[in-house]
């Protein structure tokens, strides 16, 4: 099972990649753990520098900005 | 290159609509046609080019060359030139904070990334664009620039490390600078798409403010008589600057707004120097940022960290007011 998880200190961009990652699972019928990591000292265990970030399996995917539902598609299908 | 949106808001408002340009309402409707067409055309072309400059200097590299390299000062001028490259969004400050000091690099020149970044971002320079020209923006990214440098510089000197949660002190003492850069190898045709629709994004996020703003602009452009403001403040007010300045913090989120009000508001009369001081409180300092970098940092620091940037907004209102 694919380990995802949503970095941010819970800014409106951190949300709405998390609800995106919640889309994108729905319609593809994945299944996945999705963690939403909003601790600041728990996120700079991963060294980002931007939020939000978008983690597939432990690998920064996205950094920085929201990821879109087709996007996370296609990476969650990688 | 502005003079075809000014034909077409005189074509659409004086010959379609019928709408005399002597009345109000012509002056009202045409500024705001106008400014919607220019503001938005320049906010997508600029946030265009700063996303292809960023995807060249993307924060992780910008982070690793500051950490590696000691230039003796050289680096306020890197961190602050920086800021201005890299798009910025408040929640993200505290993460870049850590990020910069885990790496090593000093306090200081961590205070003027942070200072500048927020103050000289991809939509101000836009906006402050459209509505004072090509002069008037370059001297506001100048003075971002410089701002941050001295801003950085003295709360550097200052010693403040001990008022950093503790937490953040223990990365200090086991700082590491980065050696590791794992690079996206994208070809920058590869990347565009996304660069054009993160521009895309940006403007979206902000059009409503901008639409906002106008409107008010408009409303006073063509109601409000030239030299209205004159009256109420001018540059003999010795206290206009710093209030100036104290009103913009709390306006965080309409900056896209602010601007094409404070546009009209120069227009009509407020000195250049107070108005800029007052878009830099707005656009440089906010307290939701404020909020966040609690968790790093104590209310004092906070404290010590805004009053600098305002007393430098401040004096730059003042040196605005003298020299132009």
């Amino acid at each position: 099972m694919k380990q995802i998880k949503v970095l941010g200190p819970g800014c409106p961009k951190c949300k709405t990649t998390y609800n995106n990652v919640l889309e994108a699972l729905k319609q593809t019928g994945i299944h996945a753990e999705v963690t939403k990591i909003e601790d600041i000292e728990e996120m700079m265990k991963y060294n980002v520098l931007t939020t939000p970030v978008l983690m597939i399996d432990d690998v920064a995917k996205v950094k920085g900005r929201i990821a879109d539902i087709n996007e996370i598609k296609q990476l969650l299908l990688q | 290159m502005f003079n075809w949106f000014q034909y077409f808001a005189d074509w659409l408002i004086y010959s379609v609509f019928g709408i005399s340009a002597q009345s109000h309402w012509g002056e009202a409707l045409n500024f705001f046609v106008f400014d919607t067409l220019k503001i938005f055309l320049l906010l997508f072309f600029i946030t265009t080019i700063m996303g292809i400059v960023n995807s060249y200097f993307p924060v992780d590299k910008i982070r690793n060359f500051l950490s590696l390299n000691k230039m003796y000062g050289l680096e306020y001028l890197f961190a602050s030139s920086f800021g201005v490259i890299t798009p910025f969004c408040s929640c993200s400050s505290v993460p870049l904070f850590i990020g910069f000091v885990k790496g090593g690099i000093p306090l200081g020149i961590t205070f003027t990334y942070l200072i500048t970044a927020p103050l000289v971002n991809e939509v101000a320079i836009a906006i402050f664009a459209a509505a004072f020209g090509f002069k008037v923006t370059a001297l506001y990214v100048g003075t971002g620039i410089v701002l941050g440098i001295l801003g950085g510089f003295v709360l550097g000197k200052l010693k403040l490390e001990k008022y950093l949660s503790s937490w953040v002190q223990n990365l200090i003492v086991n700082a590491q600078t980065e050696d590791q850069l794992h690079a996206e190898n994208h070809t920058l045709k590869q990347r565009f798409p996304s660069i054009l629709k993160e521009a895309f994004q940006i403007v979206k996020g902000v059009s409503i403010y901008i639409v906002i703003g106008i409107g008010i602009g408009g409303a006073m452009h063509g109601f409000l008589p030239t030299g209205f403001f004159e009256h109420y403040i001018n540059k003999g007010q010795w206290y206009a600057v710093p209030l100036a300045v104290i009103l913009g913090v709390p306006m965080y989120s309409n900056a896209a707004g602010v601007i094409p009000v404070v546009q009209v508001l120069v227009a009509k009369g407020v000195p250049l120097g107070t108005a800029i001081a007052f878009m830099m409180g707005v656009i440089g300092l906010s307290l939701p940022e404020a909020m966040l970098l609690k968790k790093v940092m104590s209310a004092k620091l906070i404290a010590i960290y805004f009053g600098t940037i305002a007393f430098f907004m401040i004096l730059s209102g003042y040196l605005f007011n003298m020299i132009l």
